[in-house]
């Protein structure tokens, strides 16, 4: 699917949406049939990370490794020892959901060199209404550094501009020339720009390589 | 943006150069997007080596005359109230914000509205008042703090965004004005250097006779009823024909609204009074309220804090009930229908 290795590693700014697409992927993937483990890698993020997501994954047959500690009182930034174990499945893929920026990026940096022994996809999830990442520029300085703390290279963009609820089909082509842009600075290809399954559809055609997504990360009186 | 980062964002479009801070979950993002920023405005952004160092920065920078803000969460509150108490003494503007998180003691990080005894009766000691301005939308969050710094200087003393973990940490859009419209507070009484040519400015909370800070308290109180008078916000969502009105503030507003409106399907007549002050509170809005509807209930993420000031706005006219969930537990909009469908007897 989208061209992906079976390790598939989620980055970007804080709040660009990397949680929502890895729940997205990771349903996805399992509904081809093979194994799939997500791990959540956010001990920089207290709230709105995949850990919350535990039963839907148990539904349908995912395997959730997380923070010991994540959702619970206790703000240690510890990871499990079962993340290692990852890197020694033969089949089935891991998506890790990496935590906001290079602070969020540094608990990625300590399994470069398991990394380096793999093939794998690191993805740079961007929102051009994200108010610090709305210039190429910008969004490309932040990979430096989410690069630079995590030791390792992205190798693809994922365009997922949106506005939250106020998102509009409009808003996701808008987003079109700047994801391009960041691209081409970032000598990266566009992966998929995603969009709600609403619009999905509807920009088909319109805007290049769409990933159809549901929303699973909201409030609680959405 | 992040609520945390949209009021460090607000902050500086606002005019605020000078922060000092300590990091906190669920706050952290707003010390860090400081951190970022700061240095590229020419600001200050200082990481203290405590809350109460913080705070004591900011009573500094205050008195100098700027516009200044710490930020914290409910256990670093607690570490900053000898400082607040302070800047309040020397009669200084400030902004101060609590992210809320559940306690008591070191609690936990999960969001919270606990502290609302703390923020409008009793954050440090002493005769004295904050302004409180309770956001309940990233949006809201941007123009409080515009308001609360406009407001701060205008009545120098110190005001509080009372916020908690489930705003901080939430995406929404949010729109900021083209060109911040900042209210300029003339401010002669700042210690910033006499250059010779006036007397010097004292910046000071200690009174050596008893009268004369009995004096200067009661001319404080006096700023306080003009601020009771002139300054109350409040929102009424669906209160015209309301015959249950639910009162609650903050982020549980957005529950207690998505409540409102199931229950209003069902044909329940229901509306929500939201205080965006919780001082001044809208005391005579909620007594003008049990006027009309005939039950009142409170929502809050305590175990009831802010339902003793409708108990008092109420003043016995009408039954007050609560519901709440605390320590870092969120009332589900299912949970809160059940008690306005118990109160509206359906």
């Amino acid at each position: 699917m989208l061209g992906l290795e079976r390790y598939i590693v989620v980055t970007g700014h804080y709040g660009s949406g990397k949680t929502n697409l890895a729940v997205n992927l990771a349903f996805d993937l399992r509904k081809q049939g093979l194994p799939v483990t997500v791990v959540d890698l956010d001990i920089v993020n207290p709230y709105f990370r995949t850990a919350d997501f535990r039963k839907l994954f148990e539904e349908q047959g995912i395997t959730l490794i997380a923070p010991p500690f994540a959702n619970s009182n206790l703000d240690l930034p510890v990871l499990s020892a079962e993340v290692f174990s990852v890197f020694a499945q033969k089949e089935g893929y891991v998506i890790f959901d990496v935590g906001g920026d290079d602070a969020g990026a540094v608990a990625l940096g300590m399994f470069r060199a398991h990394f380096e022994r793999i093939s794998y996809s690191m993805l740079y999830v961007i929102n051009r209404y994200r108010y610090l990442t709305r210039s190429a520029e910008e969004a490309c300085e932040l990979l430096c550094e989410i690069e630079a703390a995590s030791r390792l290279k992205a190798t693809g963009v994922v365009n997922n501009s949106n506005l939250a609820r106020g998102t509009e089909a409009k808003d996701i082509v808008a987003s079109a020339e700047f994801a391009q842009q960041v691209c081409d600075k970032l000598k990266l290809p566009l992966i998929c720009t995603a969009a709600v399954r609403p619009f999905a559809d509807e920009l088909q055609g319109k805007v290049e390589n769409i990933y159809p997504v549901d929303i699973y990360v909201k409030s609680v009186w959405d | 943006m992040k609520g945390n980062e949209a009021m460090a964002e607000a902050a500086i479009q606002a005019g605020c150069r000078h922060f000092f801070g300590y990091p906190i979950t669920p706050q952290t993002e707003l010390s860090a997007y400081m951190a970022k920023k700061m240095p590229k405005i020419g600001g200050t952004f200082l990481q203290a080596e405590s809350e109460i160092a913080a705070i004591n920065m900011v009573l500094g920078a205050a008195s100098a005359g700027v516009r200044a803000m710490t930020s914290s969460s409910s256990p670093g509150i607690s570490l900053k109230s000898e400082g607040v108490s302070y800047i309040a003494g020397s009669d200084l503007p400030c902004v101060l914000i609590n992210v809320q998180r559940g306690g008591p003691g070191l609690g936990g990080i999960q969001p919270s509205q606990a502290d609302y005894w703390q923020a409008t009766k009793a954050l440090g000691h002493g005769d004295y008042q904050l302004l409180v301005f309770a956001p309940s939308t990233v949006q809201e969050m941007v123009s409080l703090i515009f308001k609360a710094f406009d407001k701060a200087d205008e009545y120098r003393m110190p005001a509080m965004i009372l916020a908690d973990g489930m705003l901080g940490q939430m995406m929404e859009p949010v729109e900021f004005p083209e060109k911040a419209e900042v209210a300029k507070v003339e401010k002669p009484w700042a210690t910033n250097g006499h250059q010779g040519k006036r007397a010097h400015n004292v910046v000071n909370s200690l009174y050596l006779q008893a009268p004369e800070l009995e004096k200067h308290v009661v001319e404080r109180f006096k700023r306080y009823d003009i601020v009771k008078a002139n300054e109350v916000m409040v929102e009424n969502y669906k209160m015209e024909d309301a015959e249950v009105a639910v009162v609650t503030y903050g982020a549980t507003s957005r529950i207690v609204k998505s409540a409102v409106n199931s229950a209003r399907a069902l044909g329940i007549k229901v509306g929500c009074i939201r205080p965006i002050t919780l001082w001044p509170f809208p005391e005579k809005e909620i007594a003008a309220a049990a006027d009309k509807v005939q039950k009142f209930l409170c929502v809050e993420m305590s175990m009831g804090q802010m339902v003793e000031d409708v108990r008092l706005a109420v003043n016995g006219k009408k039954p007050v009930e609560f519901f709440g969930r605390t320590g870092g537990v969120i009332p589900t909009p299912a949970e809160v229908l059940e008690q306005i469908k118990k109160l509206a007897g359906k």
